[in-house]
């Protein structure tokens, strides 16, 4: 028996026996534990390029409920290489401007100003099951074009034993429980990871003392699409700060800072919630309008990671692996960049066209990268919710000065949005011989820019490419069996000139399948590409 | 030189969090303490008149 855990909103995989649950275990290259937007992401990439993968959840679909609802270019543009985008962009809300009150007055307003020439728009709003529903729904397409990707649902893993070089899992269905072994298991079973808890592995971190009650109402309202934040609320008992987001579907976001010390049964009354509602929506019109609770919880939040991400043949990706609190929105975001990371080297690996050892990569860049996330996940919350007198004090200076002067208003911080971290220093990249832009430096993710026929990003990623700008003149590169391509541009536009150019009139870049720059010269030569992409794979 | 009251500090939120750690394990008269120093050290750096006086005037 399975128990269920939540309510799906959507039904994505429904259970259906399979002849592994007759057999002795069957032995499954890549097993994923979790169809979240980190394991469905992985399982995605991995069978697009071929290499078969398992996705096993204990649910038949995405969960209900609020969860994220803050999606980063990075992530659209990661959607777009895996053919899931286009959706995600048609249904989600794309904002720019930000709103920022203190008390009773409108501080000051915010716009991202996304940089134009970008195929993807900064954020867009959309709710997580539709995200999941996106990608499964991409998951099928490929699978109809032959890619080997498995979804099991209602498939509970129980338990695990760890052998040298593949682990075997107990698997718990409607049918009774079964076995399979995996020569890889990736754990994206979430921030509870029972498959963490069965190895006995720490989740260490610090709990905010804080807690936040979220409601997703229904409204057909005309407020401007824009993300509204309050610091000390005039509205009553609404706590420490509030939120108001837009989201699809007439459902708006709205979040109220309540304190450590609350009775949570109480605070979760619908009259209490609608009370709060009603004082937060009148706020600015002096009018409530009509609205629907769709949706109420309440969390506290936590920023913790494990110490590693790799065991030998069992990886962590997503929440299992870090949690951070939502404010700068960098859980989906950067699980979703872990399975990125991830999924090309797992891919070489399983082909034996790189070594096992290139997959320690994979959690030395994501601890990183994770660090980065908490550190400015912790900065936004500790600004929130000041632990101390003084930084009290100092936050409200802030907030005062931040009314009249603009040099306060980048000291306030409600949440740095998320942005995929930069491997600067990293034993798999270099060189940088191209004394070029800063932004696409060895380490960054490459830039999107425009190009004649769409944007740069479309003709990147899924295998390393040798990309050629200007007058750099390009022969194919062959390295064995592990695939390269080359795109040469010779006429960059004037965006591509200053992203990946500036003052140069030739540049070579060699690009991971993951979209990251590997190295840059100012001319073409085989032999360093070539030595460049045997850092990159850890071939020595 | 006019007091500069437009954004002047690269990485804000790294500043932002050296600036209270520098307070962490001080008490509150501790820290009032530790800010009139902060403060004064500034102030001597600055050393133009006229621009600590718009300063003093800024923060009112
Ligand atoms: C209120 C709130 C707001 C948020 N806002 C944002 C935001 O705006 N942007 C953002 O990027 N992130 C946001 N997040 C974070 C985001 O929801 C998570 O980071 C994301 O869901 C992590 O994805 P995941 O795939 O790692 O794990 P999950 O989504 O938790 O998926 C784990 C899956 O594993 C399955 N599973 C668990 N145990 C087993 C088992 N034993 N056997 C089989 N399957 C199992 C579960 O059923 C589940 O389907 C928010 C979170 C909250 C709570």
């Amino acid at each position: 028996m399975v128990a269920k855990r939540y309510d799906t909103a959507f039904d994505l995989y429904p259970y259906a026996k399979v002849a592994d649950q007759d057999a002795a275990p069957v032995r499954h290259p890549v097993v994923i534990v979790g169809g979240g937007p980190v394991g469905l992401s992985l399982a995605l990439d991995l069978g697009k390029k071929g290499t078969p993968a398992l996705v096993l959840d204990d649910h038949e679909g995405a969960g209900l409920g609020s969860k994220a609802i803050c999606f980063a270019k990075r992530t659209l543009d990661i959607a777009n290489r895996l053919g899931a985008s286009q959706p995600m962009v048609d249904k989600g809300v794309v904002w720019n401007v930000g709103r920022v009150f203190h008390g009773d007055g409108k501080l000051f307003s915010f716009d991202l100003l996304p940089e134009a020439g970008h195929r993807n728009p900064a954020f867009i709003n959309l709710q997580q099951p539709y995200f999941e529903k996106f990608l499964v729904d991409a998951i099928r397409t490929a699978q109809e074009a032959g890619a080997p990707i498995e979804l099991r649902g209602s498939n509970c893993v129980t338990g695990l034993t760890r052998h040298d070089d593949y682990t075997t899992l107990d698997v718990d269905t409607p049918d009774g429980p079964y076995q399979i072994e995996a020569d890889y298991l990736i754990a994206c079973d979430g921030a509870r990871s029972p498959i963490r808890d069965m190895m006995g592995l720490t989740f260490d971190g610090r709990v905010f003392e804080d807690n936040f009650l979220i409601a997703d109402v229904r409204m057909k309202a005309a407020f401007p699409t824009e993300r509204w934040f309050w610091f000390e609320p005039p509205f009553e008992h609404s706590g420490q700060s509030a939120l108001l987001h837009k989201q699809p579907d007439d459902i708006w976001r709205i979040d109220f800072q309540l304190g450590w010390d609350i009775d949570r049964a109480k605070e979760l009354d619908p009259d209490r919630i609608r009370a709060r509602v009603d004082a937060m929506l009148s706020s600015q019109t002096g009018t409530v309008p009509d609205y629907d609770l769709v949706w109420t919880s309440i969390y506290t939040f936590q920023c913790r990671r494990m110490k590693k991400f790799r065991h030998g043949r069992v990886l962590f990706a997503g929440d299992s692996a870090h949690q951070v609190s939502p404010f700068g929105a960098r859980g989906a975001n950067s699980g979703v960049q872990d399975s990125e990371n991830l999924a090309w080297k797992l891919d070489l690996v399983l082909k034996g066209l790189a070594p096992d050892r290139l997959l320690d990569s994979y959690a030395t860049e994501r601890e990183f990268g994770a660090d980065e996330n908490i550190l400015n996940a912790s900065r936004a919350t500790d600004f929130m919710t000041p632990k101390s007198r003084v930084s009290q004090v100092f936050r409200n200076a802030v907030l005062t000065l931040a009314k009249d002067h603009a040099f306060a208003r980048p000291l306030v911080n409600s949440g740095r949005l998320s942005v995929p971290c930069t491997y600067d220093g990293f034993a798999h990249f270099g060189p940088d011989g191209l004394d070029g832009p800063k932004g696409s430096r060895p380490g960054a993710t490459c830039p999107d820019a425009p190009v004649t026929d769409g944007f740069l990003l479309d003709h990147l990623g899924d295998v390393f490419m040798v990309l050629g700008l200007g007058n750099a003149t390009l022969s194919p590169v062959q390295m064995g069996a592990v695939p390269v391509q080359t795109l040469s541009i010779k006429a960059p536009s004037p965006e591509l000139q200053e992203r990946y150019l500036g003052r140069h009139k030739s540049g070579v870049y060699l690009i991971r399948p993951d979209q990251h720059v590997v190295a840059r010269w100012a001319e073409f030569d085989a032999a360093a590409i070539k030595a460049a992409i045997a850092t990159a794979i850890d071939k020595r | 030189m006019a007091l500069t009251l437009m954004p002047n500090i690269p990485d804000p939120d790294g500043f932002y969090d050296e600036l209270l750690h520098a307070h962490d394990a001080l008490n509150d008269q501790e820290s009032e303490a530790f800010n009139a120093r902060l403060i004064l050290i500034l102030a001597n750096h600055i050393g133009d008149r006229a621009v600590l006086r718009a300063a003093l005037e800024a923060a009112k």
